[in-house]
């Protein structure tokens, strides 16, 4: 049997420097296809911090807490495999929510970070492939718990550096592959949260530029 | 003999043809003409006439306006059309099957095609062939799954739904929705008796399909439960048999944490025994780490042990240990965390070494040998 992990190989030659002007163009000209991305949790989030009143708080978060799964993950639903998407949304809502101290931010903290692979890239659940995209879901949810600093921040930056496509600008899921925008989007919010001095600060729970936030004076609780 | 053959199959083939633009005509109204290659735009079928297009209102500034085909902004301008009418007709149905093959994840046509599908009391089991084929073609979809789960809700018989899944799972056996779907059908219909089975085959297939390993734990604890001592001894058993198979793996060590965490690691009769001898012939971080766990647990409820403090402080030593060879060698990557749960380890339960300022939990109780 195999003792080989699920994950990638990054070439030497994969590009491991951030190609912004490149990014910038791919993202301008990209027009003709069609957005089949539904993004689920920045949208929902957008939506309920403004009408916060309108829904009981109490009985979201209840439910939240009710997918919270053997392994200190969050499933879809009660008993629903852990997944670090839906740990992305549970944790940015209950950001929003003030919620944070109902979490076992160590166990998830724990569950999080097990997502490194050796390439540096993060994977969704256990024994899956890295995706650049998880380099948000993941990352940013373990800043909202303020545990960012149990993965390899240097690993995880040079994954996601060799998600580009050196000739078309954009990330890919992961080295070689398409680029999307979708990809792009996280690649390039995953490198902000990690650091990188020429991208704008990003928020962890609502995915948006912080200057952006601040200017409407919105700050979502984190845990420290 | 064979120009007699050769005929009649032309004039079989002939036939064909003309039965099925016939039938097409029958079918698609004029969608396709004589020529069932061209398609015929919605704001050009006669019958459509009376109804007036509706455009979508991307609002006065519109932000990264998608480009959708002609044939895309047709339907869909038909599609607002029939909603804003609140038309409840065969035509509106059999356009809502069009909108879904261009964008299967609207879930506003979905709504209104279950609307329509109620309201023209509609064959559901012809709306289950429809749905399994979407399904097959499209198997990560959120609306395609919610659909299925309506119809079967409505019929009121999920006699196909474990097969089905079964099959999807077959061409991708980690797929979220169809877990899901599998999950929401068993606790429904209460069809637990086979599938412990089920998942043990596909844990035959692929020992660290996560998903199946969740599953196991859904299964269990809704039936049998976790708390028989016998139940737990045998999916003990299970793992350790299956990381013997294949020890990297995360999900067989992850089941038997998460089985016991609660339950006292330590206090399962021989576990830590046979983890120690495990490490000898099929380590792992994974091993080390439950391990630690296993070490922590004994430290934690070694009040109710009476454990000397001698052996408190060998245990906590080989916790300490375990960190130390995890942080710098054999788990690097995660060397922060391996390092904090030092620390925590060693504020909480030592009594050596530089005193840190965070609150120690008072778990030792006080020695009598000091």
């Amino acid at each position: 049997m195999s003792a080989q992990l699920k994950d990638v190989i990054i070439k030497p030659d994969a590009p491991s420097s951030l190609l912004l002007d490149k990014h910038a163009d791919y993202i301008a000209a990209y027009g003709s296809k069609k957005d089949d991305y539904v993004s689920k949790s920045v949208s929902s989030s957008v939506l309920v911090q403004g009408k916060m009143d309108t829904i009981n708080v109490d009985k979201a978060v209840e439910f939240v807490l009710s997918c919270m799964n053997f392994d200190g993950g969050f499933g879809c639903r009660p008993g629903s495999e852990s997944h670090a998407g839906q740990i992305y949304c549970c944790t940015g809502f209950l950001s929003l929510t003030g919620q944070l101290h109902q979490l076992n931010a160590d166990l998830l903290g724990w569950w999080l970070c097990e997502r490194q692979l050796p390439s540096g890239g993060l994977n969704g659940r256990p024994e899956k492939l890295p995706d650049v995209c998880y380099s948000w879901w993941v990352l940013a949810s373990l800043k909202i718990i303020g545990r960012i600093h149990w993965i390899d921040k240097a690993k995880l930056r040079r994954f996601i550096l060799a998600c580009q496509d050196e000739e078309t600008g954009g990330f890919a899921d992961r080295p070689g592959d398409m680029v999307d925008p979708f990809h792009t989007l996280f690649g390039v919010a995953g490198l902000s949260l990690l650091g990188d001095e020429q991208i704008k600060a990003v928020n962890p729970v609502l995915c948006m530029p912080e200057d952006v936030l601040q200017r409407i004076g919105l700050q979502p609780d984190l845990l420290s | 003999m064979s120009s007699v053959q050769e005929a009649s199959t032309e004039t079989t083939e002939v036939k064909e043809q003309k039965e099925f633009e016939g039938d097409a005509d029958e079918q698609f109204g004029e969608s396709f003409g004589a020529d069932p290659t061209r398609y015929t735009f919605y704001r050009d079928r006669k019958e459509w006439a009376d109804l007036e297009p509706v455009p979508q209102d991307d609002g006065p500034n519109p932000v990264v306006k998608i480009a959708y085909s002609d044939k895309f902004a047709d339907v869909y301008d038909y599609f607002r059309a029939l909603l804003k009418k609140d038309e409840k007709s065969e035509r509106a149905l059999a356009l809502t099957a069009d909108a879904i093959e261009l964008n299967a994840a609207n879930y506003t046509v979905w709504h209104y095609r279950r609307v329509l599908l109620q309201a023209l009391s509609k064959d559901l089991r012809e709306e289950m062939k429809y749905i399994t084929n979407i399904i097959e073609e499209q198997p990560k979809n959120y609306q395609v799954w919610h659909h299925r789960r309506m119809v079967v809700e409505w019929l009121n018989d999920p006699s196909e739904e474990l097969e089905f899944i079964a099959d999807i799972l077959s061409q991708d056996a980690k797929n979220y929705h169809a877990w899901q779907h599998r999950q929401w059908v068993i606790q429904e219909y209460k069809l637990w008796d086979k599938e412990l089975e089920f998942v043990e085959t596909l844990l035959e297939e692929d020992v660290r399909n996560n998903s199946a390993w969740n599953q196991r734990h859904f299964v269990i604890s809704h039936t049998t439960g976790f708390s028989d001592p016998a139940v737990v001894q045998r999916e003990i058993q299970y793992c350790l048999n299956q990381i013997r198979k294949a020890p990297h793996n995360e999900s067989a060590w992850n089941y038997l944490k998460g089985m016991l965490q609660d339950r006292g690691l330590s206090s399962q009769p021989g576990l830590l025994e046979k983890v120690l001898e495990l490490k000898e012939t099929h380590c792992s971080p994974y091993l080390l780490a439950f391990l630690f766990d296993c070490y922590e647990d004994a430290l934690e409820f070694s009040s109710q042990k009476e454990n000397t403090e001698q052996e408190q402080k060998e245990t906590l030593k080989k916790a300490l240990e375990i960190c130390e060879l995890l942080a710098q060698e054999k788990d690097t990557i995660r060397k922060e965390y391996w390092q904090f749960l030092g620390r925590s380890v060693k504020n909480k339960y030592g009594g050596d070494g530089p005193s840190v300022a965070e609150e120690a939990k008072p778990s030792v109780p006080a020695s009598e040998t000091s």
